[in-house]
């Protein structure tokens, strides 16, 4: 059980890092991007590549994020000066040529045969002594408590804003649930990972803290960016761009500034996504990635990364569930043996797959019809004229 | 039909008037004073800040702007009018370069812009408004005055990292001087609201507000009375007068006469592109092609 929740905390972190860098061009700057996977496959496979050749892993991490960037770069210059729906194809587009090449570059990414047995951090250390184990500790600790102390002065500044004078009814507070449920689920996740490392410490394990450390850096100072001036300008690119510019914005090199840095992430996503599967093929970056990560941007409310973060856990969430499906259909198998159907049908795994897609449609079209703006978005955004 | 410019042409005050002595001078006090004291208004001739010779630009067929030349002074209100369709908006896009002239030549505070792109010329301080306010919805009122200010330190992504105190610091000032323009505008109160939330007329101001959070050296306003209500009209007008009474300089499209006649110092008129007339409000209000290609007399 602890084993399948690192796994689970691997997963969801993973997503939520590659989703931070979505919600970079599209929640904050507006771009249109259905190819967000090409980055992650470039910063998967420079980066195992690199250190399979003996490059140490965090240098080749670096410039797999780096390379992921480029990508950016290319695709930016190439293509921001359409217009956003245009951009939509070309990503597209570009990200199923780059898992073409990679399928057929045979003498560098071995192709279909895939790349296995790269190394991956903190993978040697099978039984850390005592000391190191405290300095985990230490370190998930205050991961945790960093993202509690956020919550709190998220909740807190909610208080500041000035409220209707109409009286509120007496009845739960959903911000105070929110805040409530996400501690627990805080907690729960921090005792996963403390039992993890005292008591169960396999390699994933290591990994795990790695992963959650990266994506509390990314977040942190994403956040620090985002709220700064910079993110201001690359709030106005989404809005209306004529107005950046005609206020001495250079509107180009902003959207290429988000474009690349959301490639960035979504290399470094890449990484761990490659060190998670210890087996990577091209089959692993279809286009299926890249509305995972919308999924999860839509999920939490658009612009906002700690939505993002949320609906990442979620959607982690949601798949873990639908992974247990099989047993869950013997277990109720077992105890109402009226259930009419074939088991072994229901439960393939290829159909499984498909009703998995089904159902994360119909949940997101039950979101949008019951809260439009995503989780922590903000309604009043909605009913905003231009 | 009008009551006669009553202020006359105004020469800037002093050169370089920060927006603080700007917006914490009454206009009315100001204006008395001005009116008192008579300052001295020096006569030499000055280099137009903004001079336009032989724009051309063609859209397929049509010669929207066909060899206009314009002029602006330095510390003037001028006035572009034309009918509908005679080529204003495109030659306002064609002066601050969101189009490229096909020929011609924009000389901005004696130097040649037509080739730079459009921020850039924002940087040189001509700052233009559009004919439909375009806000930042999903901004706040305020947000859409502090994107305006201009050399943000914080605007570059790895200051945001390595100078937050600079950053800090810089907002703070920004953030004193967005409240005086939205006090001065009258927006003050909605300082915190989104820009989406506001009416049109309110959407106006805050275009001219955040023009003015440029420090720039000229406002292109396109129709700023435009779908206004009277009352709100002659308050754009009067902050307009005080503006430039503080030496900020104005081209102003407009199609309501009355506003035109009562700021503009210099008229220019456009009719199908190209130069009609140009002189003083009395001037084009006495001129007979003028009056048969836009009044309609």
């Amino acid at each position: 059980m602890l084993t399948y929740l690192v796994f689970f905390i691997i997963t969801a972190a993973t997503y939520a890092l590659f989703s931070l860098g979505l919600n970079l061009q599209w929640g904050v700057t507006g771009l249109l991007n259905f190819g967000h996977v090409a980055f992650m496959t470039v910063g998967a496979y420079t980066t195992v590549l690199l250190s399979l050749s003996g490059v140490p892993l965090i240098v080749a991490t670096v410039l797999g994020a780096i390379v992921a960037a480029l990508l950016g770069a290319i695709l930016g210059i190439s293509t921001l000066r359409l217009r956003e729906d245009y951009l939509a194809i070309v990503t597209i587009g570009a990200s199923e040529v780059v898992r073409l090449i990679a399928l057929n570059e045979e003498w560098l990414t071995k192709g279909p045969f895939g790349v296995a047995n790269y190394p991956f951090p903190l993978k040697n250390l099978t039984n850390p002594t005592m000391l190191s184990r405290f300095g985990f500790l230490l370190l998930w600790t205050a991961i945790f408590v960093g993202a509690g102390w956020q919550l709190w002065r998220w909740f807190r500044r909610q208080g500041d804003r000035p409220k209707p004078q109409a009286p509120q009814p007496p009845r739960a507070n959903p911000k105070l649930l929110g805040i409530g449920l996400s501690g627990l689920l805080g907690i729960g996740l921090w005792l996963v990972g403390v039992q993890a490392i005292l008591t169960a410490y396999y390699d994933k394990v290591g990994l795990m803290l790695v992963l959650v450390t990266v994506l509390a850096l990314v977040y942190w100072r994403s956040q620090i960016s985002v709220n700064a001036p910079w993110g201001r300008v690359l709030k106005a690119l989404r809005e209306d761009e004529a107005v950046a510019q005609a206020l001495g914005k250079n509107v180009f090199w902003y959207k290429l500034q988000a474009l690349m840095l959301g490639g960035a992430i979504a290399g470094i996503a890449g990484a761990f996504y490659a060190w998670n599967l210890s087996y990577i093929n091209p089959d692993n970056f279809k286009t299926d990635i890249t509305f995972y990560a919308w999924t999860v941007v839509v999920l939490g409310g658009a612009g906002s990364n700690a939505g993002t973060i949320l609906g990442a856990l979620i959607y982690g969430a949601f798949e873990s569930v639908m992974n247990f499906l099989p047993n869950i259909f013997q277990f109720l198998h077992s105890i109402i043996p009226a259930i009419p159907g074939d088991l072994n049908a229901i439960i393939d795994p290829g159909r499984l797959g498909a009703a998995q897609s089904m159902v994360v449609g119909l949940l997101l079209i039950v979101l949008m019809m019951a809260r439009p703006q995503g989780i922590l978005g903000k309604k009043e955004e909605l009913t905003l004229g231009r | 039909m009008v009551d006669n410019a009553p202020n006359g042409p105004h020469q800037p005050t002093s050169g370089n008037d920060t927006l603080e002595s700007l917006v914490n001078v009454p206009s009315d006090l100001a204006a008395d004073l001005d009116d008192i004291e008579d300052l001295p208004r020096s006569p030499e001739m000055q280099l137009p800040l903004l001079a336009a010779s032989n724009l051309v630009k063609s859209f397929g067929g049509i010669q929207a702007v066909d060899r206009v030349s314009i002029e602006v002074a330095q510390g003037s209100i001028t006035g572009l009018v034309g009918p509908n369709g005679a080529g204003k908006t495109t030659l306002f896009n064609l002066l601050a370069n969101t189009l490229h002239p096909d020929q011609g030549r924009v000389l901005f505070d004696g130097e040649p812009i037509q080739n730079l792109p459009s921020h850039l010329i924002a940087r040189m301080g001509m700052v233009r408004t559009f004919q439909v306010a375009r806000v930042l919805s999903r901004l706040s009122v305020m947000d859409n005055l502090l994107l305006a200010a201009q050399k943000q330190t914080g605007e570059k992504f790895w200051n945001t990292w390595f100078r937050p105190r600079a950053i800090a610091r810089e907002e703070q000032q920004n953030r004193e001087q967005a409240m005086h323009i939205l006090d001065s505008i009258g927006l003050a109160h909605m300082a915190f609201e989104y820009a989406g939330a506001l009416s049109g007329g309110q959407r106006k101001l805050l275009e001219i507000g955040r023009a003015l959070m440029t420090n720039p050296k000229l406002i292109l306003l396109d129709e700023p009375a435009a779908g206004v209500n009277p009352t709100l009209i002659n308050q754009i007008c009067d902050r307009i007068q005080a503006w430039n009474r503080e030496g900020m300089t104005f081209l102003i499209i407009e199609h309501n006469m009355d506003v035109i006649m009562s700021l503009c110092d210099r008229v220019w008129v456009l009719a199908d592109g190209k130069n009609l007339a140009v002189g003083t409000p009395a001037e084009i209000q006495a001129n007979e092609e003028v009056l048969t290609a836009y009044l309609g007399q």
